[in-house]
């Protein structure tokens, strides 16, 4: 029974291939069949993360909201992750890259507890590390789509480092990922550089959330939750979720907006 | 001994006509030629103890260290052969990574040393290896509480609320076996560890020796580290003076 | 043809529990000629007996640099040591590469001691029959670690490997609790009275024959060392001036020896003929 004219790749109707390579009826050859198709673009995704350096070591700041393409997903997620006592890792990009990565991070901490011999992974010594897995990864055509910011403080000197999915790394008092690059990171380095040794925490911690709080209304993909990270020689400490109030008065005035029809 | 010179005894992967292997009984005995171990289970957590015979007055104290981790929650001390011991550790460290690995979950005691005892009896099978030269003890807490086992070198694994391998193991057993377990904390179980190790320790036939502890409990978030210098040297300073009451 | 009937191969436990060809691979270390570790609390140091098995041939190499931070000297068979310090290099290579870090000196060391207990343990192979010293330096300080054919390793203040290397651990148990405070030169000079005891009656040591490793800061007579100071080999005309300051051995310090051996360092013309230490060859260097 026939359903139809066949697909043109199924039957050389024209005769342009010699008989040995024509493909046959019901058996259309894909000649892209053996290509292979690999991560194109993240699917569940985390927007910006920032970080400071301070007085007494780093903070990062990221939103806890992770996006299923511009569908505001899930809004109670950590991207936040503390790598041992010294370490805290960002990560926007892909979170189910993410938390591939936190198992790699999670079983090198467990090596070197195991290990007991008091060696433990430095904050440059973990940024190294991701570096080379995702720079290997993207040299296998199949990155891993992250951008990630790792800071910490060991024997007195804090680090902050960028790395991304090309891993691409630098290193910064002040660095952002994402929008933030664009939209936080000028207000950051206005407040924070030249000034790293000396500003106190109740400011490092005000100059995160007013940058948090400019991009909640600026980046489409943010959510006015987020969490502030700190590192200082004491340890990592992860806040509980901070909520910003915020106010969409002014947008009456817009032209285009709510019920201005002119 | 009837094995010797019977050439029944020259690999494990043969028995005797009365059905023993007697290079596993071989691997044994190495184990009972060296430096006690023992594990406590207690109420609230476990305790290991080691008595390190100290071969030469050149090695730095502290620095080589018998008891080992598997992963944050579980501790691993081997009596016999040091450098089979830490291939044993180095084997359950690869299962509790790879338990961890597929379930996203911390492994429980019970199936790290049912995948090490496996792996201890494969050595028992063939005549192209020999058995492991060690008795491990591997102790920790899990989402169960404490949980404390012995794997042999038969690649037999029992559970135990007092476990004691290598020289001085029967008397250590005996020791072990007056104490209340249940109603010990993990504290207490120090004090107790110490005291065992320094009466099985023989100071006429051995060496100078080094107590060697670690604890896993409420005490120490539930994490395997060395039991701290203070209480160290404290259940070191009880264990001698209940020494001299003893003798 | 064997000894007994339970050492032919290492898969076979004795009655006693013991393995003997494990005890055979230790007496290979013992073949080579001595080397000597020892460390204070700012430097580690390695000194070692090279031999020349004629004239025509040179000295052999006894020390290795595995990275900046560790060297190690070698007793016993010159190929698997080749082996064994080229594992290290690839380890330590690798903690640089994968997390910009020195890798800790303990875990390397660890590393081919879990190596040699494999051999210890597998029909078909034979354990190595080489042993190291291995001196590192890391945030804890300089460190010196002993490695054995029977899959062992410990950490000591000092030790002696090799040859006759038991009159040397006998000087450094002496002495060893005054290395602790003492300069790169003193330490040297210890290493130096500790390595003189393996040697065989009438020969002494000289610029030719010692290597000197060292971790550390650089000392008074060092030029050009950088300030992490980085494992580095001092061989020839550089000892001479550490050769000089060795106490002979008649002084009260020195253990017994005949004196016969003890040719003054001091003054010494340091040139013997290569041949002289051709009756010691062996089967390593």
């Amino acid at each position: 029974m026939s359903w139809g004219r066949p697909r043109n790749d199924a039957v050389d109707m024209f005769n342009t291939y010699p008989l040995n390579q024509r493909a046959q009826h019901g058996h259309a050859h894909d000649n892209f069949a053996e290509g292979v198709q690999r991560t194109q673009q993240p699917i569940v995704t985390g927007t910006s993360v920032l970080a400071i350096k301070y007085k007494d070591g780093i903070m990062m700041a990221a939103d806890t909201l992770a996006s299923y393409g511009s569908l505001a997903r899930f809004k109670n997620i950590q991207r936040l992750h503390a790598v041992g006592d010294t370490t805290v890792i960002g990560a926007s990009g892909d979170m189910s890259d993410f938390q591939y990565l936190q198992g790699l991070l999670d079983e090198l901490v467990t090596d070197e507890f195991t290990a007991g011999d008091g060696n433990a992974l430095a904050p440059h010594e973990v940024h190294e590390y991701l570096a080379r897995v995702l720079y290997a990864r993207r040299s296998k055509m199949n990155p891993l789509w992250n951008a990630l910011l790792v800071g910490g403080v060991r024997d007195g000197a804090p680090f902050l480092g960028y790395v991304d999915l090309l891993g691409t790394t630098y290193q910064a008092s002040t660095l952002a990922t994402g929008y933030g690059a664009h939209i936080a990171l000028p207000l950051l380095r206005q407040a924070v550089e030249t000034r790293e040794d000396s500003l106190p925490e109740d400011e490092a911690r005000r100059i995160l959330t007013e940058s948090m709080r400019v991009l909640f209304y600026r980046d489409a993909r943010s959510l006015n939750k987020f969490q502030i990270a700190k590192v200082t020689a004491a340890g990592v400490d992860i806040s509980e979720p901070i909520v910003l109030d915020t106010h969409w008065s002014f947008a009456e005035g817009i032209r285009g907006y709510g019920a201005q029809t002119q | 001994m009837t094995s010797i010179g019977t050439g029944y005894d020259l690999s494990a992967s043969t028995y005797s006509p009365d059905g023993r292997i007697f290079q596993v009984e071989y691997a044994n005995k190495a184990v009972e030629n060296s430096g006690t171990a023992i594990g406590l289970r207690v109420k609230d957590g476990i305790v290991l103890a080691v008595e390190k015979i100290v071969h030469s007055k050149l090695l730095v104290p502290d620095a080589n260290r018998r008891i080992q981790s598997v992963d944050k929650h579980i501790g691993l001390a081997t009596s016999g052969f040091q450098a089979d011991g830490r291939n044993l550790a180095s084997r359950a460290r690869d299962e509790a990574t790879s338990y961890r690995d597929m379930y996203r979950a911390q492994s429980p005691v019970k199936e790290v040393v049912s995948r090490l005892s496996m792996y201890v009896q494969a050595y028992t099978l063939y005549s192209s290896v020999r058995p492991f030269g060690v008795s491990t003890i591997i102790g920790g807490v899990d989402s169960t509480g404490p949980q404390l086992f012995i794997v042999e070198p038969s690649g037999v694994a029992y559970g135990y609320f007092g476990a004691a391998v290598g020289k001085g193991k029967q008397l250590a057993k005996t020791e072990i076996e007056k104490l209340k377990l249940a109603e010990l904390s993990t504290r207490e179980a120090v004090m107790e560890a110490a005291r065992i190790i320094y009466l099985v320790h023989d100071d006429q036939k051995e060496k100078d020796f080094e107590l060697e502890m670690t604890w896993i409990g409420d005490e120490t978030n539930g994490l395997h580290i060395p039991v701290p210098k203070d209480l160290h040297s404290e259940a070191e300073r009880k264990a001698k003076e209940a020494l001299e009451n003893f003798e | 043809m064997f000894r007994n009937t339970y050492d032919s191969d290492n898969t076979v436990f004795s009655p006693q529990g013991r393995l003997h060809q494990v005890e055979y691979a230790l007496e290979a270390v013992k073949q080579g000629s001595a080397a000597v570790g020892l460390r204070s609390k700012t430097h580690a140091i390695l000194l070692a007996l090279k031999r020349s098995t004629g004239e025509l041939a040179s000295y052999q190499q006894k020390m290795y640099r595995i990275d900046d931070h560790v060297g190690v000297a070698i007793a016993g068979l010159t190929s698997d040591a080749r082996v064994l310090s080229n594992f290290m290099r690839q380890q330590a290579m690798s903690s640089r590469m994968v997390f910009n870090r020195p890798i800790p000196v303990n875990r390397l060391v660890s590393s081919i001691a879990d190596k040699a207990q494999v051999n210890t343990q597998e029909y078909g192979r034979r354990p190595y029959g080489v042993g190291f010293l291995v001196i590192g330096g890391d945030k804890t300080g300089p460190h010196l670690y002993e490695f054995s054919p029977s899959g062992n390793s410990y950490e000591y203040y000092a030790m002696s490997i090799g040859a006759r290397s038991q009159s040397a651990k006998t000087y450094l148990e002496k002495h060893y609790e005054k290395f602790m405070d003492c300069n790169l030169e003193e330490l040297i000079r210890h290493g130096l009275h500790a390595l003189r005891e393996t040697l065989q009656q009438d020969k002494e040591l000289t610029i030719h024959n010692t290597s000197i490793g060292i971790i550390g800061p650089a000392g008074e007579h060092e030029k050009a060392v950088p300030p992490e100071g980085p494992f580095r080999i001092l061989e020839g005309e550089p000892i001479d001036v550490y050769l000089k300051t060795m106490v002979p051995k008649e002084s009260a310090d020195a253990p017994a020896q005949p004196p016969a051996a003890a040719a003054p360092a001091g003054q010494e013309d340091p040139v013997p003929a290569a041949g002289d230490d051709a009756d010691v060859q062996m089967t390593e260097d």
